[in-house]
């Protein structure tokens, strides 16, 4: 399975699934990330260690454990 | 007792309409009641400023209006402390109307909020801000038709320009003469067919309630607890429970997902993609080129340049601080200088005139002297905020941050501590997690405020040339904040430790800041600067003059007089004259306490004064250099090219102890008031009394070092 870390810098996905614990998963929530959201990679911090992504028209910064555990598929 | 008089003063026949202002972050609400009310709230663009609720109170016609910022929150989740203070409120206060306001270019987004302040039942109005960028960005948003779609007035409003603000007010009295609407929301077919069971249930069963039936039915599906709590009561439970647990098992199944806050996102998310398909037309082509923002990211977040960027920026407001702060400061020196001469001679009482012109003039003077690098680095901290950058700083440090066991958003209170430690302390609430925001409260500390800017210029002044003295002042800030990260890593791995918080923050957009707010943010913050030095640290300037003027021992005088007579040159007669009071102030109550303490200090090269001055110093940072001011002006009355304060020092401070004294204001309790606002924070007067000694515990063993090390060099 593809997770959001392993996506390029400009790549253009959808979400499948959300593996977070019930806190950051209605926290990813709130900012719109769900199942079918599609989601952009936009940025990366040195050595990948926070990822910058677009959700709808916000940008959003994620830390690579976070990115980690959504789960996407290409559209 | 303020409230009180305000209601004696308001007339009751007068109509009070209290406004809920809820929105998500970075939507402009704030900048809403700025245009609305012409108040001054302190606007920000970077999640969280707004962590207290605020009022602000205006007329207009005949409607007395209360308008409640709320803090931003982008969902009810409860999640973060902002979230909490806003959900609460609007579950458990008296409003009568709700203006949601909204990013008219993320409606999408922001619609999601919109969608779960429905379920509150109470009248809505929504503001669309930021129509002018909007308009900029080639969105067209369709407010009339959005109104009826949605069944909530909707009203096109620009915080920035000003504009439909009449409008808005005037929808929002309308709405509140009115009488409530149910809104439109509809959900998927199958969860359609759900509410339907429940509500025709609660029909047959004629429940009373004051909501309307579908309101009570999706509260219930959504879990909400109130209404649960509510309906649990009831005689009706019995038989509408399996109802309920069945129709939930539906539409967890029609979401495969099991978990129903997730499914009811979801529908949500799915009417809101409608709503925006048929009220936003995007008249401009949106072509694929850059948008501003992205342009300007692809070289500030820069893998390989963003960093040593953002040094960079830091580095030149430090230069600037000192470099552009000197300037006007030989103007304000001079100032109280012909303020001390002037006033003098209009005094006949001896004590009273040496109070006046030493202690009062000399210890608000020395503090004022320090204003425009003040000012200057509020402007530069209140830029990082308004702009945007603040939140691409954290994106980049979080990497860095984490592994120092602290948080990406740390870098916000933590820079904030740059300014003043208060606000940082207060900002720290953006952190979720009690481990991470304490050990955040901590290290805040380390974080030279701006209240100790004014030890540093005078001592770098003093002791370094004017080129060189930006740049070690750049290095004190910086060793400052390097032994807060490796202190952060030991609290981390000693005394917090746990797991970490998840790391999800918005990037908003960059915008120009408004020249109107940030003159705001630095005039209050200049002004509370400037209070304190005419109320608090006058006082405590006096209060030093007084023991360091008494007892005066009249003996000495005696000694001294009979030998300056005598002197035949004017250097020796000087130079009795400052051993005479140097003389006097060691007999005074002040010479006295700093002798006292003097051997605990004795290792780190600090005489009697510098004790002094440091003890005062725990009050607040500025009373160290008024109190400097006064003990050292004493000697030197005479001569005309001593009499400025960094001039003595460098002629009574050695080197060594001076580097000391400099390490032990960095890393020592910040200020009484500071002290004060992070018990607060931190939940319990016990960590203040921890942050003491862990700060005077570090602050000696560092300057120990520093004192041996520089003398080892010297």
């Amino acid at each position: 399975m593809k997770n959001l870390l392993d996506c390029d810098r400009g790549e253009k996905v959808k979400v499948s699934k959300l593996n977070a614990e019930y806190d950051l998963k209605q926290r990813l929530i709130s900012f719109g990330i769900m199942k079918d959201a599609e989601l952009e990679v936009l940025a990366e911090a040195p050595r990948k260690k926070t990822i910058e992504i677009k959700v709808g028209k916000m940008r959003l910064a994620l830390r690579s454990q976070e990115a980690e555990q959504i789960e996407v598929k290409e559209i | 007792m303020k409230e009180d008089n305000e209601k004696i003063v308001c007339p009751v026949m007068d109509k009070h309409i209290k406004v809920a202002l809820v929105g998500q972050p970075n939507v402009g609400k704030s900048m809403l009641i700025n245009s609305v009310s012409n108040a001054h709230l302190h606007v920000g663009n970077f999640s969280g400023v707004t962590v207290d609720k605020t009022e602000v109170f205006f007329d207009y016609k005949d409607y007395k209006f209360t308008v409640v910022d709320l803090p931003g929150t982008y969902a009810f989740t409860d999640y973060t402390i902002e979230e909490k203070v806003t959900h609460s409120y609007l579950c458990a206060e008296e409003y009568d109307i709700i203006i949601n306001v909204m990013d008219s270019t993320n409606l999408e987004k922001n619609l999601q909020l919109t969608s779960e302040l429905l379920t509150m039942s109470k009248k809505l109005v929504i503001a669309l801000n930021m129509s002018d960028e909007a308009d900029k960005e080639g969105i067209e948003v369709n407010a009339q038709y959005m109104s009826e779609l949605l069944n909530i007035p909707c009203v096109k409003v620009s915080a920035a320009a000003k504009t439909g603000i009449e409008e808005l007010i005037e929808t929002v009295v309308k709405k509140f003469e009115g009488e409530k609407q149910e809104p439109k929301l509809i959900f998927s077919e199958a969860v359609e067919e759900e509410i339907e069971k429940i509500v025709s249930y609660l029909q047959k069963h004629k429940y009373k309630a004051v909501n309307s039936y579908r309101n009570i039915a999706i509260n219930l599906l959504k879990e909400n607890k109130k209404t649960y709590e509510k309906l649990h009561e009831e005689p009706l439970w019995t038989e509408l429970q399996p109802l309920l647990v069945e129709a939930s098992k539906h539409i967890e199944l029609h979401h495969n997902t099991d978990d129903i806050k997730e499914a009811f996102a979801e529908e949500y998310a799915a009417f809101n993609r409608g709503i925006v398909a048929e009220v936003v037309k995007q008249t401009t082509a949106k072509s694929e080129a850059k948008t501003l923002t992205e342009k300007i990211d692809a070289l500030l977040i820069h893998p390989i340049f963003g960093i040593p960027i953002f040094l960079f920026f830091m580095w030149s407001l430090f230069q600037l601080t000192f470099t552009l702060g000197n300037i006007p400061m030989d103007w304000i020196s001079a100032f109280f200088t012909w303020l001390g001469t002037t006033i003098a001679p209009t005094i006949s009482n001896d004590d009273i005139r040496s109070l006046v012109v030493d202690g009062i003039i000399g210890g608000v003077g020395a503090v004022v002297l320090f204003v425009p690098n003040i000012i200057i680095l509020f402007i530069g901290i209140a830029l990082l905020e308004t702009t945007g950058y603040m939140s691409r700083v954290a994106f980049l440090l979080d990497g860095f941050f984490h592994k120092f066991g602290l948080h990406g958003q740390s870098f916000i209170p933590l820079v904030t501590g740059f300014g003043c430690s208060i606000p940082a302390y207060m900002s720290a609430r953006i952190l979720k997690n009690d481990r991470d925001r304490l050990l955040t409260l901590f290290i805040i500390g380390f974080m030279s405020c701006g209240a100790r800017l004014p030890v540093y210029v005078l001592f770098t002044g003093a002791f370094f040339a004017q080129s060189m003295a930006g740049n070690v002042l750049f290095g004190i800030y910086i060793s400052g904040a390097i032994l807060g990260l490796i202190f952060a890593k030991i609290l981390k791995i000693t005394a917090f430790k746990g797991v970490d918080e998840p790391f999800v923050m918005e990037m908003p957009k960059y915008r120009l800041p408004s020249l109107k707010l940030i003159w705001h943010t630095v005039l209050t913050q200049t002004i509370m600067y400037l209070k304190k030095a005419g109320t608090f640290i006058a006082g405590a300037a006096m209060m030093i003059w007084f023991l360091s003027n008494y007892p005066h021992n009249a003996n000495l005088d005696k000694v001294y007089n009979a030998k300056i007579e005598k002197s035949v040159s004017v250097k020796q007669k000087v130079l009795l004259e400052n051993q005479l009071a140097e003389a006097q102030l060691g007999k005074s109550y002040l010479g006295r306490l700093g002798k006292l303490t003097e051997p605990l200090v004795a290792p780190l090269g600090f005489d009697w004064k510098m004790n002094v001055a440091l003890q005062a110093g725990l009050a607040a940072k500025e009373v160290v250099v008024s109190t400097l001011g006064v003990l050292y002006s004493m000697g030197g009355n005479v001569d005309e090219k001593s009499k400025s304060l960094a001039n003595n020092i460098r002629q009574n401070i050695p080197f060594a102890s001076a580097v000391a004294f400099i390490i032990v204001i960095m890393l020592y309790l910040p200020c009484l008031a500071a002290t004060t606002v992070f018990a607060k924070e931190a939940g319990s007067w016990k960590y203040a009394f921890y942050l003491f000694v862990f700060t005077s515990v570090v602050a000696y063993a560092f300057a120990f070092i520093g004192y041996r090390v520089t003398l080892m060099l010297m």
